[in-house]
């Protein structure tokens, strides 16, 4: 086993253990712990465990381990301390509660995306802490028809049973449901009905996540529908039919798609680290001598690549390593290598060190944004 | 579903015109439309008329995919190196930065990359790509290996790209002279090479009395 593996088992079991004793300490030695909810919990438990392991896994490639170690060193570095704790909500409420980047890629595709997130995000937190015994509701002494919210053991707010409140609380879980299968709904048609979408998308990764996240809502919301308006008909099966694609959802967490969820907050600090390398010193290609991106991200760039055994050093060429290129000169160099070995055909050249420049700088034909454009300079 | 094993596509930027036909159909492609993923390039505007057409080479160790942090980079076992998956892309650049050719491109709004997949809307149902199926001059061109062999009888196809120290081999071919004498396209080699078909010294100074006898 190597040690890498070794790691991340052992953070993958503190972090169960760590989630096992809150779940004894927050429902107070298990008093307000539902068994029934059992198999639930151990699927969590699993899931904390698989999630974990992966994670720590992938925090540990080349390119994730500096990316995580610069990321909290540009954070904190005190010229931009201050400008990084400013921007942090901003990013927070545009990049994770609002999707705009989604939004950037397609209208339907934010719908589909944002619904989903908020259905799941109530969702999550409504029912891990009812399942881990830390929310619970109890009866007002002297308040008939009154609730008592009690969070890890402590008594909270109090309202009546029969209130306005009441009822979208205690159905929580039924308009999370409603968020996820609307959703679900958008992007089924759009995955049914795009042809670029049809081509590269699989089962297990595109259409798997979509008919979990719909058998766990419809089965939710047929248990309500069941004692509500049925009188509780077949009200066992369909809570064991739920509890079977809860448990697949939780237990398939660490695998499939889903395991996005926990890596797309690295986008956060990636802001951070182009925000910085704005502000700091910029790369000139070696070539063309234009600025193209920021010295630190070629200097990274090139540990990573040394890391990961590639060999781009240019021995004896001022350039030194071929990372000090900008891309619009690489993409010449291609050209000039291949007409080079024509020259015997068409004859030698005169005028040195060529400049490239964009063909099509059209609207959506050249640099996509203000950055890809600096990407191969101005 | 794979891209049919027979079909390959080859580069051959000597003969590109610039007419940016590949650019307007790259756009029409499923998989990123309205975006062209072809990288067009005047080399030396102002004394050549030399561009170069670059679509993604499909590297077999694709450095944009190992640097990638997200691990959003995945190439499909016909040997595509797909476009960054969307719900992983972080943007973080170090793919269009990597890649030795210079050819993704970083869409900052949406917070992803994009690069050619050879449109594998197409290629994988036996289609040309777009920009084969439009490019005049064939210096970008979708077949077979014996069809190419027959119709460019001068010319050859390499696949491996020297880049200092760094040896890349890629599912793209590049056209070489048939007598060539080199199974490699050494493109560090070329740092400071001059463009073809250029104005030189001579054709300045003709340039210069063309002027000259216009303002006279």
């Amino acid at each position: 086993m190597s040690a890498e593996v070794r790691r991340a088992i052992g953070w993958a079991l503190l972090a169960t253990t760590v989630l096992a004793v809150l779940i004894v300490v927050g429902s107070r030695s298990l008093d307000h712990f539902d068994a029934a909810l059992v198999g639930y919990t151990f699927a969590t438990l699993f899931a904390v465990f698989g999630i974990t392991y992966r994670y720590a896994m992938w925090l540990q490639r080349p390119p994730t381990a500096l990316y995580w170690r610069r990321g909290w060193q540009v954070f904190f570095r005190r010229a931009f301390v201050w400008h990084n704790l400013l921007r942090w909500p901003r990013h927070v409420i545009d990049d994770i509660a609002l999707n705009r980047f989604i939004w950037a890629r397609g209208r339907l595709r934010w719908l589909a995306h944002w619904l989903i997130l908020w259905g799941c995000i109530v969702a999550g937190l409504i029912t891990f802490p009812l399942v881990f015994g830390w929310l619970y509701f109890d009866t007002v002494a002297g308040r008939p028809g009154w609730y008592r919210t009690v969070v890890f053991g402590f008594p909270t707010i109090s309202f009546p049973a029969d209130s306005l409140f009441a009822f979208l609380v205690f159905h929580g879980l039924v308009w999370s449901a409603f968020l996820v299968i609307g959703g679900v709904m958008v992007a089924m048609r759009r995955r049914m009905r795009d042809g670029g979408a049809a081509a590269v998308q699989s089962f297990a990764q595109d259409m798997m996540p979509l008919i979990v996240l719909f058998a766990i809502s419809i089965t939710g919301l047929l248990l309500t529908a069941s004692y509500t308006w049925m009188e509780g008909y077949a009200y066992q099966f369909l809570a064991i039919l739920h509890a079977v694609t809860v448990i697949f959802g939780l237990l398939w967490l660490p695998f499939g798609k889903f395991f996005h969820i926990f890596q797309r907050p690295a986008q956060l600090g990636v802001r951070f680290y182009k925000e910085v390398g704005v502000l700091s010193d910029p790369a000139r290609c070696r070539r063309c001598g234009h600025a193209f991106t920021s010295r630190m991200k070629v200097e990274d760039l090139i540990e990573t690549e040394r890391r990961l055994g590639y060999a781009y050093e240019i021995p004896g060429n001022a350039a030194g390593h071929y990372q000090w290129i900008c891309p619009r000169c690489r993409r010449a160099l291609l050209a000039l290598a291949q007409g080079r070995l024509w020259h015997g055909s068409r004859g030698a050249a005169a005028p040195p060190h060529p400049m490239p420049e964009f063909g099509n700088p059209g609207m959506g034909e050249g640099p996509l944004g203000a950055e890809d454009a600096a990407n191969f300079h101005p | 579903m794979p891209v049919p094993e027979r079909n390959e596509f080859f580069i051959d930027p000597n003969r590109c015109i610039g007419c940016n036909a590949c650019v307007s159909a790259c756009m029409e492609c499923d998989t990123h439309r309205g975006y062209s993923m072809i990288q067009l390039d005047f080399i030396d505007r102002a004394r050549s008329p030399q561009t170069v057409p670059v679509v993604c080479m499909h590297c077999d160790s694709p450095t944009c995919a190992e640097v990638c942090p997200a691990d959003a980079i995945k190439r499909t076992g016909d040997g595509v190196v797909q476009t960054a998956s969307k719900p992983r892309c972080i943007a973080c650049n170090n793919c269009v930065l990597a890649c030795p050719f210079g050819i993704p491109k970083m869409h900052s709004e949406a917070n992803l990359m994009m690069k050619c997949d050879m449109c594998y809307d197409r290629t994988s149902v036996g289609k040309k790509p777009m920009c084969a199926s439009v490019c005049p001059s064939g210096a970008l061109w979708f077949g077979t290996m014996e069809e190419i062999r027959r119709l460019r009888p001068r010319s050859r196809p390499v696949r491996t790209f020297r880049f200092g120290n760094q040896t890349i081999t890629t599912k793209v071919w590049m056209m070489v002279p048939v007598d060539a004498p080199v199974d490699r396209v050494d493109v560090t080699d070329a740092m400071h090479e001059p463009t073809v078909g250029r104005s030189d010294a001579a054709a300045d100074a003709l340039l210069s009395g063309l002027w000259t006898a216009e303002g006279a």
